[in-house]
């Protein structure tokens, strides 16, 4: 007990260090699933019947493999197999190679719930806004999105929280997020080895993490609930 | 002149030929009512009207200004379709209101959506959009829901609703107001004071369509009743001719039918 409070102060800095590059992943993995979720929801509703096959085949294939492999594949397929490892070295290029990976796969599976959204909000509305002169963006972006936002938000919610967990999956290639940092305490750093307490300890902060994220998540869905 | 022509309309979905060739005219200021069973291609013809759906064939002039013509194709561009729309407003059976809109909102959105197209918008933002405004308001206290401007739809009853429906449909000052089925969806007593709004909106010489079941309340509100029946105009006239004496067999059978079901 003396021991991991001599500890303490060390494994927390260096645990916070690690934690950073989760959030780092988790917040570029949002800010680009989420928009690219939409494109290809649009992509997968496309009456241009190639277009929509091709999308709905992308997404069987990506939901369809773990998130470990597709990591796998995008980080090592150029430089092992094109001799050409376009995502540069070390830490820049493994986050890189990861929040491609992350963003592509997580907006398969938002797209899905985006095109569960649309669909399940009434043609009908879609009318009135055309018999009242509107164009078909006005359409959607004064009529539809807030209709869809309202319907997606706890679908989405139990996709974010995943998210903040899938992060550590990137350890597979090195990313050295906070179960990396946790782990490397075991094998022997900042001159601590042998101590496994650390790693326990990382599943503190995502408690914490989805604690906020799921406080905030209810907020959003509160503020939706003036319509139905 | 009339302020509506349409000619020989006709439409089909796959196989089923829904409208085979409607024609009728309408003049500024009168109401005309259609009836007839279910699937005889009332709704489909507001629908047409609407550009909702694209007739097959046929004509649709507003003024003397040609809308549609099956015969002339024109590739127009999205804004000229808008255009042409905004000659007719369409209220819907079940008032398809937009939820996430206050009543007012419902019934100014669309306005403020269009005054922002024309190109002294920027200049004179603030007074466009106070009158519009203002315009939304007199219009609901009109529909006599005056204390219910702030409300959202699901705080409304039905029939209030539909009130909201109508007051938004009148916003963008129609030519030709349409209606259909607007009082399907509502229990008699809500029914009573939409169809008091129609009935006021006729007194002042508003042109309207109502595709209705209401018997009595077309007899009392229309200058002309067309009966239609699989998808032809089987008999048009005055409200006391198609309505107490029909000269055409299905009408009368129409008409039999109904005050058997509804003594």
């Amino acid at each position: 007990m003396k021991l991991m409070l001599q500890q303490f102060p060390i494994v927390f800095q260096a645990l916070n260090v690690g934690f950073l590059q989760t959030l780092k992943l988790f917040l570029v993995t949002g800010l680009g699933a989420i928009p690219l979720g939409l494109v290809i929801a649009f992509g997968s509703m496309s009456r241009f019947k190639p277009l929509s096959a091709l999308t709905r085949l992308v997404i069987w294939v990506v939901r369809g493999t773990p998130l470990m492999i597709q990591l796998l594949i995008i980080y090592y397929f150029p430089g092992i197999v094109l001799d050409n490892n376009w995502w540069g070295g070390g830490e820049s290029g493994r986050f890189l190679a990861s929040s491609i990976a992350f963003i592509f796969n997580y907006a398969c599976y938002f797209s899905e719930i985006y095109r569960g959204g649309i669909q399940s909000i009434p043609k009908s509305q879609q009318e009135a806004g055309l018999v009242l002169g509107m164009t078909r963006g006005q359409i959607f972006r004064k009529v539809t999105l807030l209709q869809l936002i309202k319907r997606i938000v706890p679908p989405m919610s139990n996709e974010i929280i995943t998210l903040v967990k899938d992060t550590a999956l990137a350890r597979i290639i090195s990313l050295q997020e906070i179960i990396w940092a946790g782990q490397s305490f075991m094998k022997g750093s900042h001159g601590i080895a042998g101590a496994i307490w650390p790693l326990f300890f990382t599943a503190v902060y995502y408690l914490v993490f989805n604690g906020v994220v799921t406080v905030a998540l209810g907020r959003l869905e509160k503020r939706l609930d003036y319509f139905r | 002149m009339a302020v509506l022509d349409v000619t020989d309309i006709r439409k089909r979905f796959g196989q089923t030929e829904v409208l085979r060739g409607i024609s009728f005219s309408l003049e500024k200021g009168q109401v005309l009512s259609v009836i007839g069973s279910s699937g005889s291609g009332k709704t489909t013809l507001l629908r047409c009207l609407n550009f909702l759906e694209t007739p097959d064939a046929g004509a649709i002039a507003v003024n003397g200004e040609t809308l549609f013509d099956a015969a002339a194709p024109a590739a127009l561009k999205e804004a000229e379709i808008r255009r042409r729309r905004l000659h007719f407003g369409l209220v819907f059976q079940s008032f398809n209101l937009f939820p996430q809109y206050t009543a007012l909102e419902n019934v100014t959105l669309a306005g403020k959506l269009l005054a922002r197209q024309s190109p002294d918008f920027r200049d004179r933002k603030k007074e466009t959009l106070s009158r519009i405004d203002a315009e939304g308001r007199d219009l609901l206290t009109q529909m006599g829901l005056a204390d219910r401007m702030g409300n959202y739809p699901h705080q409304l009853s039905g029939g209030q609703q539909q009130r909201v429906a109508i007051a938004r449909a009148l916003a963008l000052k129609p030519d030709i107001l349409c209606f259909d089925e607007p009082t399907s969806a509502l229990d008699p007593e809500l029914t009573r004071e939409v169809l008091r709004v129609i009935r006021s909106l006729a007194e002042k010489r508003t042109t309207m369509i109502i595709v209705t079941h209401e018997m009595d309340f077309a007899r009392d509100v229309s200058s002309r009743v067309l009966f239609m029946d699989g998808g032809q105009a089987v008999e048009e006239g005055p409200p006391e001719q198609v309505l107490s004496a029909p000269v055409q067999e299905r009408t009368r059978r129409f008409l039999d039918s109904y005050t058997t079901r509804r003594p």
